[in-house]
């Protein structure tokens, strides 16, 4: 075997009260595709802090190209050829693509006056583009990207300082499933020619499909390494969980009831010309998948009255009901856990129990003064009932952990009467413990007799928790599945707009 | 709370301080006279303190003294209008100022700056051309006496204006403190998208804010009218809404909206009047006035700022540990 790449050995982190990091050891090779796991907390940032230059680790030695280093700074990693394409993209939107590439590095011309030769700049940005199959130029502004591209940009940057070894942090969590699968040959191409890349995600598929070797970290210790043959869902999920994590699949515990909400040729802002007929029932997890952009944000938008609706009805139990604005939709009954949780879902320097009755809060209230009694009743209740973990209900929300935060986004819709919840992408980002958790409670509310749509872009969770599903494809409904006719290729052949193939339907 | 005590130790090591080198700070007269122009600061504070809580500003506040005071003069004497009415039609003028200017910022999503500034701007014009730039002024004091009683008396020596913002203070305390309306403005300053995705009308609560800072800019106006007993339309009120800024970021508002406390917006209008009124005591030249002032915020928010990235780094090192002993909110629930 030929000598490491990267190689880290003992590396320890102790924070006042926290062991982050413990004793992690582990090496990578050029051309290697390393796939990192681990719930959430389990220290897999910290790692990657550690190996960017961000913070210095507590002991433990990092060992690059032959040089032992005990710690590195942002400086060092770059220049020993340590790139990242980050979860949360870090782009200038104001400016180009070039200039994004080139920051910090710009060539430069005219001596002291140090102006940016920007003819340089592009022409060394171009080829990058070109190798990794870019629809776009240099020139382009940022903000006109999509997330793909933009992630495109990010691998460019890397390229751009001949990284050796490029770390993805959840690369794919905003990308739709065609995207996904051009990054995945995107890794692929970069491997073969040398580079190495760990690739960190909570979408184990992903980690099956590119990932040569796959070590596991749970609460900051290296619990498990799989080769190449090994790699298989459930062994990754043993590691995570340190259990094995049963199916998804919780069936209603009766049929769906009659009665539900119905869209009836509903016409969004982002599809002016396109109708949506679609029906959910009491007591059912309708599944809404499709790509990103095919129009299932917007309509759960239009349904909860924060766009306006252009055309057709929305239907509660047979009687049409007016949404003009999210008022109205949670008059109705009909709640919207939204995609975007830390923006949309809460008020993050708000306390739990602030979260909880935000909504509510005339409830809570005589004479237009609030009962802080009353409040805490409630906020006590439904955080014992979903589980929250939080030292206690006067806690600001920035301070918990993804699942914590959509458990208080729920509560604050289960402490009213919901009818129907519109989950929107409900455990982007959240741990899989967690994520069963949501799943559970999703099954709950639809056992209660609450209507449930979901919108997921996560195969195995569309395919794993719905009773039917719908999807959707450039902003109509493009088929229905019922449970025996769920399929991966199913799903995606009506996402791209494709119909069911006979034999499929006739089974 | 930590905040307000910290603003009150402040303005009572300041006003040892000046005590110490001139006692003269502490007689009467002077203590009457700074409660009185406390009172008459703290009103339209209060109501700065409501737009800055949205995320936003109000610079108009100034210039509307200007325009409600020329005309609320003119009622009471060129028109001979009953003082209750003159009051009312001068209350209702603020409100709709306010309403105006919240109307354009909520529904023409205009920049609360941009749509305040032009407001300071157009009623200063309005007032000097309405005036041909010339004062308004009383005759011989006769006019409203029972308005004047009330806006430039005192009870038992104690300023009207300083209890009328006292009893001020109260009702907006609770309005801010404990009422739906302002839980509703703390979420909306904060983040206005989860306000709305939670059902809250984010562009009422943000209009009510500036409808208030309105209507109490116009009662600030009649209060100030008695205390100068003329109007000259093109300095009356000049800066006046920069005390109200000052006096609500030192008192713990934040610009960037969400944060702040009735008591900390009076604490703040306190502290500037006894460093403007130190300045005169201990014989600093007037002309420094403003930098003293200017000194003494920025130091104050620095402090402050400081304080706080300690005190989050405090918590986060605490946070994480908690996170690290799995909690307890669940198993308690689970066991009952």
């Amino acid at each position: 075997m030929p000598e490491a790449l990267l190689e880290l050995a003992g590396i320890t982190k102790v924070y006042p009260g926290v062991i982050a990091l413990d004793d992690v050891s582990l090496s990578l090779h050029a051309g290697e595709v390393l796939g990192l796991i681990g719930e959430n907390g389990a220290g897999k940032s910290t790692l990657m802090k550690i190996l960017g230059g961000v913070i210095a680790p507590t002991a433990g030695a990092l060992r690059i190209g032959g040089q032992t280093h005990h710690a590195l700074t942002v400086a060092a990693a770059t220049r020993t050829g340590i790139a990242f394409v980050h979860q949360e993209l870090n782009l200038f939107e104001n400016l180009d693509v070039a200039a994004n590439i080139g920051i910090g590095r710009e060539p430069r011309i005219g001596g002291p006056l140090r102006l940016i030769d920007r003819r340089r700049l592009r022409q060394g940005v171009a080829p990058l583009l070109d190798r990794l199959g870019a629809d776009f130029g240099p020139d382009t502004p940022v903000a006109d990207l999509s997330i793909a591209q933009r992630q495109l940009v990010e691998i460019a940057k890397a390229l751009s300082i001949s990284a050796r070894v490029i770390i993805m942090d959840e690369p794919t969590s905003s990308l739709t499933i065609s995207e996904t699968e051009r990054l995945l040959a995107i890794v692929a191409d970069l491997r073969a020619h040398g580079v190495a890349i760990i690739y960190i995600t909570h979408r184990l598929g992903e980690i099956a499909q590119c990932a040569d070797r796959v070590v596991c970290l749970r609460d900051g210790r290296m619990v498990g390494e799989l080769p190449r043959a090994e790699i298989t869902h459930a062994a990754m999920i043993r590691l995570m969980i340190g259990r094995d994590l049963k199916s998804l699949y919780i069936p209603p515990r009766e049929a769906p009831r009659a009665g539900g909400c119905t869209l009836a040729g509903v016409v969004t802002t982002a599809f002016p010309d396109r109708r949506i007929e679609l029906s959910v029932r009491h007591g059912e997890i309708l599944g809404l998948a499709g790509l990103v952009g095919s129009g299932r944000t917007s309509l759960a938008r239009t349904v909860f009255g924060i766009d306006k609706l252009l055309g057709g009805e929305i239907r509660l139990d047979d009687r049409a009901v007016a949404i003009g604005s999210p008022r109205d939709a949670i008059r109705q009954g009909i709640y919207l856990v939204p995609e975007d949780r830390k923006r949309a879902g809460l008020v993050l320097d708000l306390s739990i129990r602030e979260n909880i009755t935000l909504a509510d809060l005339m409830h809570h209230a005589r004479l237009l003064l609030i009962d802080r009694g009353s409040e805490a009743k409630v906020a006590r209740a439904q955080a014992a009932s979903l589980s929250i973990k939080a030292p206690n209900i006067e806690t600001q929300a920035i301070t918990l952990s993804g699942g914590n935060q959509q458990k208080v986004v729920l509560a604050k819709w289960l402490s009213m009467q919901p009818r129907v919840v519109i989950f929107d992408e409900p455990t982007r980002g959240i741990d899989v413990g967690a994520k069963t958790e949501i799943y559970a409670l999703m099954r709950g509310l639809a056992d209660r007799g609450v209507a449930i749509v979901m919108i997921s872009s996560d195969m195995e969770e569309v395919i794993g928790v719905s009773d039917r599903i719908a999807v959707m494809h450039e902003g109509r409904v493009s088929g229905l599945l019922e449970r025996d006719q769920f399929t991966e290729y199913n799903v995606l052949r009506l996402a791209i707009g494709q119909t069911l193939e006979p034999t499929e339907s006739a089974a | 709370m930590r905040k307000e005590l910290g603003l009150f130790l402040l303005l009572i090591a300041v006003s040892a301080i000046t005590a110490a080198i001139n006692p003269l700070f502490l007689s009467g007269v002077n203590l009457l006279d700074m409660a009185n122009l406390i009172g008459m600061f703290g009103v339209f504070s209060i109501g700065e303190g409501f737009a800055i809580i949205t995320g936003g500003i109000d610079l108009s506040i100034g210039s509307m003294f200007a325009l409600l005071g020329v005309v609320f003069v003119d009622l009471l004497t060129e028109y001979q209008v009953a003082w209750p009415l003159a009051l009312l039609a001068i209350v209702a003028g603020g409100v709709v100022l306010g309403a105006v200017q919240g109307f354009l910022i909520t529904r023409l999503k205009m920049q609360p700056f941009i749509v305040t500034l032009c407001g300071l701007l157009i009623y200063r014009g309005a007032a000097r051309y309405y005036t041909t730039d010339s004062s308004r002024g009383f005759g011989y004091g006769d006019e409203a006496d029972t308005l004047r009683t009330l806006a430039a008396g005192h009870v038992y020596g104690v300023p009207n204006t300083f209890i009328f913002l006292v009893v001020l203070a109260v009702v907006m305390g609770v309005l801010l403190h404990r009422s739906v309306y302002g839980r509703y403005l703390y979420a909306v300053g904060k983040n206005e998208e989860a306000a709305r995705f939670s059902g809250i009308r984010s562009n009422l609560v943000i209009a009510g804010a500036y409808v208030l800072s309105g209507g109490l800019a116009a009662i600030s106006t009649v209060l100030l009218v008695f205390y100068t007993n003329s109007v000259s339309p093109s300095s009356f009120g000049n800066f006046y809404e920069l005390y109200a800024i000052a006096a609500a970021v030192l008192g713990g508002c934040s610009l960037r909206g969400g944060e702040g406390s009735i008591l900390g917006i009076v604490l703040g209008t306190a502290l500037l009047q006894v460093l403007q009124n130190l300045v005169n005591i201990l014989g600093i030249p007037s002309s420094l006035n403003f930098a003293v002032m200017g000194t003494v915020i920025l130091l104050g928010v620095l402090a402050d700022q400081q304080l706080q990235a300690r005190r989050k780094l405090a918590a986060a090192a605490a946070g994480t540990a908690r996170a690290a002993a799995a909690p307890a909110l669940a198993h308690r629930g689970q066991q009952t």
